[in-house]
């Protein structure tokens, strides 16, 4: 079993970013170039842009209504004017918003690292590009930084609502986004465990709750503060913030978490916000 | 568990909402529409558990279809499959129906061609990576990682012997093997993994060997 530390130590005795340490590891274990491998995430991240696009264009329905138009609401009030956290963190949640309505209205989505947690990076990705005017080389590194991460994480723990809650979905997506912003920003590879440690101890413990059994309520949403949760723990990794407790065992505690939530709450539609009066509601009259 | 890479974390591309529920559900139409070897023109599909469930929010019943009629999860025309396959003259009806001790997300699909039908059960085990576990009558175990050789013949010494030894000729590895059989004596299933193409020549002889009532060579799935 790998360690995200071990990355880290790595990166730091040989002068490298994280995204350096993984793309060699990943050229040694899939027998690829590096080119070949920038080319293929390009892929990606063509996709995730395309998804930003079409959702804030705010025409996409889910099949049961429930979701849909919030993402262009959202950035037509932050271009009003009269946003409350500026301009910028409004975007992230539209942005977020957007990428996870195209999902639940059968559009292109790139899994990151799920389907129902598909809004998060690029949400994340894409406002760091606008404040840096990061080119796409910069772009697609911080890419395999948080899939580097996520490959840690699928080792020590899982990245699948039905096995670890919602944590295991939307938190995994918030420290990979937490890694790849403070890559990004200039941070350092200790920086971006810290980060990345920091965004999943605040996702701990989230059950995987979808009402009707759908990934549209709460998971659209929860794109969007996933994303702010990446972004408030990159920020405090990149002033200095130390996470007391290390990645890695972030991240052993969030399997463990998972093994012990009880089974009504791991996507089964059973409990939580499935089985509020409302919830049940809306499984009825849509099913 | 083989490891991850990058791309199991940043990816699939594909068409939303959920990897098990469309995604995978659009590998399974694939792999069955394989298995039948040709165009689909009749289909009646069961839905079980989850897939019976919570299929009609999570577009399971038009990704199926999807697969059926060769798209890929990736493929923006997935919510339009149904008309799709209409217009093609491929005729389609839903059923739900408890198929017993299964993985929630299983489906069985029971297709005609214009020269086949074949019985396909499958299931998709979890983000977007499925399980054909039974073709007609026979127990199988298809992932679509790997060419697959399915080979129906009689339950015969030496049928097993024959078609291993032509793929060793031609230079293809086994990586898995699965053979399960009606009776003693009766009709055989014979499941192959490779880790080469099979190519059609291979198919053909393989066809022309004792014993052998059919074999269907299944490209991986992408």
């Amino acid at each position: 079993m790998r360690a995200y530390e071990d990355w880290v130590v790595e990166a730091e005795s040989k002068g490298l970013k994280i995204s350096s340490v993984v793309l060699q590891n990943q050229i040694e274990e899939l027998e690829l170039s590096g080119e070949a491998l920038f080319d293929r995430m390009g892929n990606n991240l063509k996709v995730m842009r395309e998804s930003v696009k079409i959702g804030l264009s705010g025409k996409r329905r889910s099949a049961s209504g429930l979701v849909g138009g919030d993402a262009a609401k959202v950035e037509e009030h932050r271009k009003s004017g009269s946003t409350l956290i500026g301009e910028v963190m409004s975007g992230v949640i539209a942005k977020a918003l957007a990428v996870a309505e195209v999902n639940a209205s059968m559009g292109r989505i790139v899994a990151a690292p799920t389907a129902g947690s598909c809004g998060v990076l690029p949400a994340v990705l894409f406002t760091l590009e606008e404040i840096f005017h990061s080119d796409e080389k910069e772009l697609l590194s911080a890419l395999f930084t948080a899939a580097g991460l996520g490959i840690i994480i699928t080792e020590r723990a899982n990245v699948s609502g039905a096995e670890g809650g919602c944590q295991a979905e939307i938190g995994s997506a918030a420290a990979m986004s937490a890694a790849a912003a403070v890559e990004l920003a200039g941070g350092s590879p200790r920086q971006t465990a810290h980060g990345a440690a920091i965004a999943l101890k605040s996702m701990l413990g989230l059950v995987c709750d979808p009402v009707a059994g759908l990934v549209e309520v709460p998971c659209v949403k929860r794109n969007a503060t996933g994303a702010m949760i990446a972004l408030t723990a990159a920020e405090m990794a990149l002033a200095g913030v130390k996470s007391a407790i290390p990645i890695d065992e972030v991240i052993d505690t969030m399997a463990e978490i998972g093994h012990q939530m009880s089974c009504s709450l791991k996507e089964t539609a059973q409990g939580g916000l499935a089985a509020t009066p409302t919830g049940r509601k809306i499984r009825a009259d849509f099913l | 568990m083989s490891k991850s890479n990058v791309f199991d974390l940043l990816g699939p591309i594909m068409v939303g909402p959920s990897s098990s529920h469309t995604a995978g559900a659009v590998r399974l139409g694939t792999m069955a529409r394989k298995i039948l070897g040709e165009e689909p023109l009749e289909g009646i599909i069961t839905l079980h558990g989850s897939f019976a469930e919570t299929g009609k929010g999570h577009g399971t019943d038009v990704a199926l279809i999807a697969g059926l009629i060769g798209m890929a999860p990736d493929d923006e025309r997935i919510p339009d499959a149904p008309e799709l396959a209409k217009e093609r003259g491929f005729k389609v009806r839903f059923e739900k129906a408890d198929l017993g001790d299964v993985h929630p997300n299983t489906v069985k699909f029971d297709l005609t061609g214009s020269k086949e039908r074949v019985i396909v059960i499958g299931s998709s085990i979890g983000g977007g990576a499925i399980l054909i576990r039974q073709i007609n009558n026979f127990m199988v175990g298809i992932n679509g990682d790997y060419p697959t050789l399915v080979i129906l013949h009689q339950d015969l010494p030496g049928v097993v012997a024959q078609v291993t030894l032509l793929l060793a000729t031609a230079q293809i590895n086994i990586a898995t093997m699965r053979v399960s059989r009606e009776k003693k004596g009766a009709q055989a299933l014979m499941v192959l993994e490779t880790d080469q193409k099979i190519e059609e020549a291979v198919l053909e002889l393989t066809r022309r060997l004792p014993s052998i009532k059919q074999a269907l060579a299944i490209e991986p799935l992408e």
